[in-house]
C-alpha cells in the first residue's frame, strides 16, 4: 500500500501535470470551439514553438524573450496556415480539414528535423526556475511548480479574451451567419484569422513553457497531440473550461495509476476516455448536439 | 479502387512472384544473357528464392534499408543510414580501408555496383515490415538491413526469413532477437541485453559497491523487459537488491510520476534501461527532481548520442555499455580508418549505430564474395562458416547456431567536464569486453533455427 506522503506527492504531481496538459490542449479546443476545425497540426505547432524558443533562448539568453519568440513564430505559422489554406476548408467536410492539417503537421516536423536534426536538445530552465522546492515531504522541481502558476494565469487570460470580450461572440455569430455579421460592419474573415492565430500561438507558447522539462525532439508533438485529444474529449470538445477539467483529470489519472502500477498509466487514460464517451459522449463540460 | 487493387496484388504477390520469376528466369537463361555465376546456379537447378535471381541479373544489386528516421529512436536511425552509405561508397570504390576488413572486396560486389534504398520504419513493426516487403518485391532487394527497436527488428527478421532474404539488424538489444526468435535468414551483429548486463554488472559492483539498491526505468516492450530481467539477474548475483521497476510506455515524455515513486524508495542506483530520446527525457527529469544528488546512474545498453543529449555535467561518473566508442581508434587501425572516413563524409564522430551498420554491409559483401554468388542459401552458409574478420571493435564473426555476432564492446565511464580533451571526449573506456566471454551458451534462451529453403 502506498504511503500517505507518496499519495499526496502524486496527487500534487497530477495537478501540475494536468494544468500543463490543459495548457497544451487549449489551442486545440479554441480553434475547434470557435471555428469548428480539428487542427491536427496542433502538435507540430507545439514543436515549432519549442524549437523557435530554443533558438531565441540561445541567442539572447532570456527565457522571457524565448517564450515571446516561440509564441510569435507559432502565431506566424498559424496566420499563414489560415490565410493560405484553412480559409478554403471551413465549408469543407471535417475529413478534409483533418487531412490538410495532418499534412501541414508532417511538413512542419520535417522542416524542424531538417534544421535541427534528430538528436534531442536540452533547454535549461531560467535562473528563477532552477532548483528544487520542498513542500513538506514532497520534493519538486521549482520550474515545474512555477509552470503550474504560469499555466493557471495563461488559461484565465485566454478564457477572458475569448469568452468575456466581444471577440468570441463575433466568431460564433460569424460561423452561424457570416453574411449577416459582415452586414453589421464586422470583418468576419479577419476575426477568423485572429482566432486561428491565437490557437496556434497558444500551442507555440505551451511548447516553449514545456521545453525545459523535456528533451526536445521533432517527434514529440505527436504524443502531445494524442494526449491533447484525450484531454479535450474527456472535458468536452470545444469547451474551454472542459480542457482545463479534462487536463486535470488526465494528469491525476496518469499520476495515481503510475503510483500503483506504472505499466497501466497510459491504458487507464484511454479507459477514462472510453467511459466518458459511453456515458457522456459530449464530454464532461461539452454541450449536447453542438456541431 | 486503386487501393483495393494493390491490396489484392500484395496478397497474391507470393504466388505471382514465383511464377513470374520462373518464367522470366527460364526465358532469359534460354537466351544465354545471364552472367556466368547465375548460369552455373541455373545448371545446378537452384530454385528462385526471395528476389534471387531477378535481383542479381543486372549491373547493380539493391539493398533495402529499414531505418527508424522518425520516432523516439530517430537519431540512431539517421546515424545508421550514414554508416550504410559510407560502407556502400567504400565497397563500390574498392577502397583500401574496406579491403582491410575483407580482402576479397574489389570494386562493388561480384563486380556489381551496390545500390542502397532507404525507408523510414518509424520505430513501428508494421511500417518496417511494409518497407521490407516493398524492397524485396518491387526493388528486388537481395539484402535488408536496419533497426533500432527490437520490436521492429524481430518483425523484420520474420518477414525476411519468410522471403528468404538475408536480414541484418543494426541495433537490437532484446534477448529475444537471436535468443528466442532466431531465424535462418536473420543476423544480429551487435551486442545485446544479456551480454551487456553480464559484462557491466561485475564492473559496477566493483566500482559502486556490492550492496546497492537499484531502481529501474523500463520501456514497455521486448527490449525493455529482457534487459531489465538480465540486469536484475546479473546484479543480484553481485549482491545488489532491486527495489522498484518502473515500466513506462515507449516514447513517454513525462517521467515525473515514475521518478516520484523512485524518490520514495531507498534506492541508491538508477538503472536506466530506457533508450534514445526516452533515456534523455528520463535522465534529464531525474536530475530536475534532485534524484541524481543521491543516486548513481547505470545504463546497461546506452544509445548513441545520449551523452550529447543530456550533457557532460550529468554524464560524469555514469557507467554505460555501448557497442563502440570512437577513442577505440587509439588501439585499432581499422577503427581509426572508420572514424576518419566517417568524420570526413558526415562531420562529427561516429557512434555504435553507424559502426554496426557499416560493418553489417561489409560482412554481407564479404560473405557474397566468399560464396561467389548472391544465392541466399549460399550467402547464409558463408555467413555461418565462422570466418573471422577485423572490425573497428576487434575480431568479429557470427555464431552458426543462432546467428548472433561474436563481438567485443566497451564499458564506458562519463568523464568530468574538466577532463574532456575535446567536445566529443565524453567517456573513458573502463574495459573492452570480450564478446565471447559474455555470450549466453547456445540454446540457453530457447532458439530453434529453421531450414534454408
Amino acid at each position: 500500500m502506498p504511503s500517505m506522503s507518496l499519495f499526496l506527492s502524486q496527487l500534487f504531481n497530477g495537478l501540475a501535470t494536468g494544468l500543463l496538459l490543459a495548457l497544451i490542449s487549449t489551442g486545440l479546443t479554441i480553434i475547434y470551439g470557435t471555428l469548428g476545425v480539428i487542427n491536427f497540426a496542433h502538435g507540430a505547432l507545439f514543436v515549432v514553438g519549442g524549437y523557435a524558443g530554443y533558438t531565441v533562448y540561445g541567442l539572447t539568453g532570456s527565457f522571457v524573450l524565448a517564450v515571446a519568440g516561440g509564441a510569435a513564430v507559432a502565431l506566424a505559422c498559424g496566420l499563414v496556415m489560415e490565410r493560405g489554406l484553412m480559409r478554403k476548408y471551413y465549408s469543407r467536410p471535417p475529413e478534409d480539414q483533418i487531412l490538410v492539417t495532418f499534412g501541414i503537421s508532417i511538413i512542419l516536423v520535417e522542416i524542424v528535423r531538417g534544421l535541427y536534426g534528430g538528436v534531442s536538445l536540452s533547454v535549461t530552465p531560467p535562473d528563477w526556475g532552477t532548483g528544487i522546492a520542498r513542500i513538506g515531504s514532497l520534493i519538486y522541481p521549482l520550474y515545474r511548480l512555477e509552470t503550474l502558476g504560469i499555466a493557471a494565469v495563461t488559461l484565465l487570460l485566454l478564457y477572458f479574451v475569448l469568452y468575456r470580450t466581444s471577440l468570441g461572440l463575433i466568431v460564433r455569430a460569424g460561423i452561424e451567419d457570416a453574411q449577416m455579421v459582415n452586414a453589421l460592419g464586422i470583418n468576419v474573415k479577419r476575426t477568423f484569422l485572429l482566432v486561428f492565430g491565437i490557437g496556434a500561438m497558444a500551442a507555440g507558447f505551451a511548447g516553449v513553457i514545456n521545453s525545459p522539462i523535456v528533451a526536445l525532439t521533432p517527434d514529440m508533438g505527436f504524443r502531445y497531440l494524442v494526449e491533447s485529444f484525450v484531454v479535450v474529449v474527456i472535458g468536452g470538445v470545444g469547451s474551454f473550461p472542459g480542457a482545463v477539467v479534462g487536463g486535470i483529470i488526465a494528469g491525476e489519472i496518469l499520476s495515481l495509476t503510475a503510483m500503483i502500477n506504472p505499466q497501466y498509466s497510459d491504458v487507464m487514460l484511454f479507459v477514462a476516455m472510453a467511459l466518458v464517451l459511453i456515458f457522456r459522449p459530449q464530454g464532461l463540460m461539452g454541450q449536447e448536439g453542438r456541431e | 479502387m486503386k487501393d483495393n487493387n494493390s491490396l489484392g496484388q500484395a496478397m497474391q504477390a507470393q504466388v505471382k512472384r514465383r511464377s513470374v520469376l520462373k518464367a522470366g528466369a527460364a526465358g532469359v537463361a534460354g537466351g544465354m544473357l545471364l552472367p556466368a555465376t547465375a548460369r552455373v546456379a541455373m545448371a545446378e537447378d537452384k530454385k528462385p528464392l526471395g528476389a534471387w535471381p531477378a535481383g542479381a541479373n543486372g549491373d547493380s544489386v539493391f539493398v533495402g534499408l529499414t531505418v527508424d528516421l522518425t520516432g523516439p529512436y530517430s537519431a540512431q536511425g539517421a546515424e545508421q543510414k550514414n554508416g550504410y552509405e559510407l560502407a556502400a561508397e567504400q565497397i563500390n570504390a574498392g577502397a583500401p580501408q574496406v579491403q582491410k576488413l575483407s580482402p576479397l572486396i574489389k570494386k562493388g560486389i561480384l563486380g556489381k555496383k551496390l545500390v542502397l534504398g532507404s525507408a523510414d520504419a518509424e520505430t513501428k513493426p508494421n511500417t518496417g515490415v511494409q518497407a521490407a516487403t516493398r524492397f524485396i518485391h518491387d526493388n528486388k532487394a537481395l539484402m535488408v538491413a536496419g533497426s533500432t527497436s527490437s520490436a521492429v527488428a524481430i518483425a523484420l527478421q520474420k518477414v525476411c526469413n519468410r522471403e528468404h532474404t538475408p536480414y541484418f539488424t543494426a541495433i537490437s538489444g532484446s534477448n529475444e532477437t537471436t535468443g528466442v526468435d532466431c531465424q535462418r535468414y536473420g543476423f544480429r551483429l551487435c551486442y545485446f541485453a544479456y551480454m551487456a548486463c553480464k559484462a557491466i554488472a561485475p564492473v559496477v559492483a566493483k566500482e559502486l559497491g556490492k550492496n546497492r539498491k537499484a531502481a529501474y526505468l523500463t520501456p514497455d516492450y521486448t527490449y525493455g523487459h529482457t534487459t531489465t530481467q538480465s540486469m536484475k539477474e546479473f546484479t543480484e548475483k553481485e549482491g545488489w537488491k532491486t527495489v522498484t521497476n518502473q515500466v513506462h510506455p515507449l516514447g513517454a515524455k513525462d517521467y515525473s510520476s515514475y521518478l516520484i515513486n523512485i524518490a520514495n524508495t531507498d534506492a541508491d542506483v538508477l538503472v536506466v534501461v530506457a533508450y534514445g530520446a526516452d533515456a534523455a527525457n528520463a535522465i534529464k527529469q531525474a536530475k530536475q527532481f534532485g534524484l541524481l544528488d543521491k543516486m548513481k546512474i547505470v545504463i546497461p545498453y546506452m544509445s548513441a548520442y545520449l551523452e550529447k543529449e543530456v550533457g557532460a555535467d550529468i554524464m560524469q561518473g555514469v557507467y554505460a555499455a555501448q557497442g563502440f566508442w570512437w577513442t577505440m581508434q587509439d588501439n585499432n587501425p581499422v577503427a581509426k580508418d572508420f572514424v576518419e572516413a566517417y568524420e570526413k563524409k558526415f562531420g562529427g564522430k561516429p557512434r555504435d549505430s553507424a559502426m554496426y551498420a557499416y560493418l553489417a554491409l561489409v560482412l554481407w559483401a564479404d560473405a557474397v564474395e566468399r560464396a561467389k554468388s548472391f544465392y541466399p542459401v549460399d550467402v547464409v552458409k558463408a555467413l555461418e562458416a565462422g570466418e573471422v574478420r577485423d572490425s573497428p571493435v576487434g575480431k568479429v564473426t557470427f555464431r552458426a547456431e543462432d546467428h548472433q555476432g561474436i563481438v567485443d564492446f566497451p564499458i564506458l565511464r562519463g568523464k568530468k567536464p574538466a577532463d574532456m580533451k575535446n567536445p566529443e571526449d565524453f567517456f573513458e573506456i573502463v574495459q573492452v569486453v570480450n564478446g565471447k566471454d559474455v555470450l549466453p551458451t547456445v540454446g540457453l534462451l530457447g532458439c530453434k533455427m529453421g531450414g534454408y529453403a
